[in-house]
């Protein structure tokens, strides 16, 4: 064991590999695999809308302020990416803490959904529509959590000076993360107000 | 990362980067579970071999589910239930899968490591606590879960339904989305390191079959488990908060009746099995790869038919995400889209044959060298054959409504799934175990576990289509309450026995396998004289795989007999 261990260049050393490339592509089939999870639950939710129980569900305004403040969230981020490409760190790193409050803000106005939803008496199990509307909210809103997350983990970074222009990828790939979330919430919401 | 330190315990054999290591981890845990699954086995075959005979040393053991010696019914179906969660995911898919796939393909690729050596960590350190929690379930009250390793609702969704829905099934839920997680985060690294990190000269259409069946398997954990992710959710819901996605009304336990109303339990039949049958071909494929790459060293000669090969792996991966429906034929699915199942379910023959084809002219007329690896690679061929003919029979409607349900499904499932996936598995240890330890493994002991293991496994398994066709159904605690069943208690009799056969075959594995890693021969580099990549490492690689510049790979991995070459094989990495 311990002369196994005593030569060679660590993992990842070779200068042939593109890390960029590595990442995204990481980064893309993990996305598969979420877009997969939500193909699941929409098409149990197709299958339970044909069931006689099935009762409409008006859904609460605050989901419109949720869908405004995430679209802003996309186009600060945007910003935030820009600038960090050109390489002004300090104006990244407010671009990025103003996203931040905005998925902070989306995730309290889902709150507020739900609230409005309980005060009206309407709660998980309710009714399927409900419970579909407490599962699939919560469920994205614990993958904007992680983009949050990360988005604060990147102005964390930026701020201790540990983010390179030139060297680091991970704007871009949060980026690319946060508009994903963001066109899933679309997404989610044709579902809930178009099917059913 | 270049520079060097003494690694410390911690860094080396639990938090450790290094593919190699992380594959033996799995290893590990992957035998464990393995172990004690087939612990289970032998305790099911116990009631039916001997339907509720006293054995009272077992009440020391299992206070309630032995009490005074005599299992329970409750205890058996959590038996039959665990069983086959440990073994489908625990054990066949952990350990070729994660287990084999971390060690071998930064090795047959020319990589120094596997992508995200970080997320490698993460995902076997995700699934310890899933496997953990799974084995605790059986130590809490009302027992371990009891709705079969498929879980279907109502069954599993009311936690007073019968004991193991309680507790017992709330933690086999949670035991699989930490299964579900490691795994997908597996399957996103062999993608993303198999497209990136392969060597210079390593074209795709260079890869040995056992890369490229990983390779597939990763696409698919990631795109079909999610769908039981989101299903297990779903059922939680369900089970503790009060939702109705499965459970439909008018459900009575006791005298009560549950709030619940409208649900689809079909609907979870349908989550599962769009998850379940991609599972068993990820069980499958790299069994098939390993059963590939070890005929041709051992024919010595190319495997036949390589492109056709990865098409077929490549064509079994896609269908299997269409023909999940055959597992619901009796649900009382309409019959047209019943039809369009069969047609797509028996579609998949056809590469599975292409498959088996070039097997049999790779090993016809070739001198084979029988070695314990290439015995229980013919060992594949030959269950997997048998396995896939039962299939044609279930996998045709009209056939499979009296079959469902029945021992002939486990005859079929245990042969293709279980079989193969088993022996591919132990071709595997003994052609590559040079490569993970130093050591050769002891060939008599080898060759004694695979003829044990071959006649054991027939004589388990196969008299079970009888046992199907002749009406016994599938998971009944007592096949004797039915007259017509008691007269095949003599065969039930036969199949336990040699059920514990098959156990004791495994502990001559067991021996070879420990003993050796301090006593056996040492290995060389190349012990077999294969042509694959992987053997160009030292006998026993280090951290980072190859001392030096990787070597650049300049043909396929099956090169033998090539005419005009000295020797009867030329390496990939040799110029
Ligand atoms: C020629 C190819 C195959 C065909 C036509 C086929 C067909 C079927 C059918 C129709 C069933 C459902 C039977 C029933 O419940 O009534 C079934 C069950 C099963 N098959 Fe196959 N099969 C094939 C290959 C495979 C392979 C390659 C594997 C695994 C590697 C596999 C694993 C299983 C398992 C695990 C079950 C039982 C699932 C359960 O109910 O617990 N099959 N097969
Ligand atoms: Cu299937």
């Amino acid at each position: 064991m311990s002369t196994a261990t005593a030569s060679a260049p660590a993992a990842a050393a070779s200068s042939r590999v593109d890390r960029r490339l590595v990442n995204r592509l990481g980064l893309f089939l993990g996305l598969g695999g979420i877009t997969m999870l939500f193909a699941a639950f929409t098409s149990a939710y197709i299958v339970r809308s044909g069931g006689e129980d099935w009762t409409p569900l008006e859904l609460p305004g605050a989901v419109w302020v949720s869908t405004i403040l995430i679209v802003l969230s996309s186009g600060t981020l945007e910003m935030a990416r820009r600038r960090f490409t050109g390489g002004a760190l300090g104006a990244f790193r407010s671009w990025c803490a103003v996203t931040a409050a905005l998925g902070v803000g989306f995730l309290l106005s889902q709150l507020n959904a739900w609230e409005a939803l309980n005060e009206a008496g309407v709660y998980l199990q309710s009714h399927p529509k409900s419970s579909f509307f407490f599962v699939l909210t919560g469920v994205h809103g614990a993958h904007m959590i992680g983009g949050v997350i990360a988005l604060l983990v990147l102005f964390a970074a930026a701020a201790l000076g540990r983010l390179r222009p030139e060297r680091s990828d991970a704007p871009a790939l949060t980026a690319i993360y946060w508009h994903f979330t963001g066109g899933l919430w679309i997404y989610l919401l044709a579902v809930l107000s178009l099917l059913g | 990362m270049d520079h060097h330190h003494e690694q410390s315990f911690v860094s080396k054999y639990i938090f450790s980067f290094d593919h190699k290591m992380i594959g033996k981890q799995y290893f590990t845990l992957a035998m464990t579970m393995g172990f004690i699954g087939g612990i289970l086995a032998v305790l099911i075959r116990l009631q039916l071999g001997f339907p509720s005979r006293p054995w009272p040393f077992l009440e020391n053991l299992f206070p309630t589910g032995m009490a005074s010696g005599i299992m329970t019914p409750e205890f058996y179906v959590s038996l039959f239930t665990m069983h086959g969660t440990i073994m489908v995911f625990f054990l066949l898919s952990l350990l070729p899968v994660s287990g084999f796939g971390n060690f071998l393909i930064p090795l047959q690729i020319g990589a120094r490591d596997m992508a995200f050596p970080f997320l490698n960590m993460l995902s076997f350190w995700t699934v310890v606590p899933g496997a953990i929690i799974v084995i605790i379930s059986f130590f809490v009250e009302g027992g371990a879960a009891a709705s079969g390793w498929t879980a279907y609702p109502p069954l599993s969704g009311i936690r007073s339904a019968i004991p193991g829905s309680g507790a017992g099934q709330t933690l086999w839920l949670v035991g699989m989305m930490f299964f579900v997680a490691s795994f997908t985060m597996g399957g996103l690294n062999f993608v993303v390191t198999i497209l990136n990190l392969r060597t210079k000269g390593l074209r795709l259409m260079r890869m040995p079959l056992t890369t490229w069946a990983q390779f597939v398997v990763g696409i698919l954990g990631l795109l079909s488990f999610p769908a039981l992710a989101a299903g297990a959710l779903l059922l939680m819901f369900d089970r503790s908060l009060g939702t109705s996605f499965f459970l439909p009304a008018g459900i009575f336990i006791g005298d009560t009746l549950m709030p619940h109303e409208g649900g689809s339990p079909l609907l979870w039949q349908h989550l599962f099995w769009f998850l379940g049958h991609p599972e068993v071909y990820i069980i499958m494929l790299p069994a098939m790869g390993f059963t590939s790459d070890i005929l041709a060293t051992f024919c010595r000669r190319p495997i036949f038919g390589y492109r056709s090969m990865v098409y077929a792996i490549m064509a079994i991966g896609t269908l299997s995400f269409l023909v999940w429906g055959h597992h619901m034929f009796v649900s009382g699915m309409s019959p047209f889209l019943g039809s369009l199942f069969v047609v797509t379910t028996l579609a998949i023959a056809i590469p599975s044959a292409v498959k088996a084809f070039n097997w049999l002219f790779t090993i016809v007329k070739a001198r084979i060298q029988f070695t314990s690896a290439s015995l229980f690679a013919l060992g594949v061929v030959s269950l997997f054959v048998t396995g896939g003919l039962t299939g044609i029979f279930l996998g045709t409607n009209a056939v499979d409504i009296q079959l469902h349900d029945t021992y002939f499904v486990v005859g079929h499932f245990h042969f293709i799934m279980a079989g193969a996936g088993l022996f591919g598995a132990f071709a595997a240890v003994y052609y590559w175990y040079p490569k993970m330890f130093g050591r050769m493994l002891s060939e008599r002991l080898g060759k004694i576990h695979f003829w044990i293991t071959f006649v054991a496994y027939y004589a388990v398994f196969f008299p079970m289509h009888y046992l199907g066709h002749s009406g016994m159904m599938r998971r009944i605690y007592d096949p004797n309450v039915y007259e017509y069943l008691a007269p095949l208690q003599p065969v039930n009799l036969f199949i336990t026995i040699a059920a514990f056969v098959l156990f004791i075959g495994q502990l001559f594995f067991l021996w070879n396998y420990f003993v050796s890693m301090r006593r056996g021969a040492p290995a060389e580099a190349n012990p077999w004289k294969s042509a694959g990549f992987e053997w160009s490492t030292p006998p026993k690689p280090g951290h980072g795989n190859w001392e030096g510049e990787i070597p650049e790979a300049h043909r396929w991995p099956y090169e033998y007999a090539a005419p005009g070459r000295k020797r009867d094989y030329t390496p990939q990495w040799e110029a």
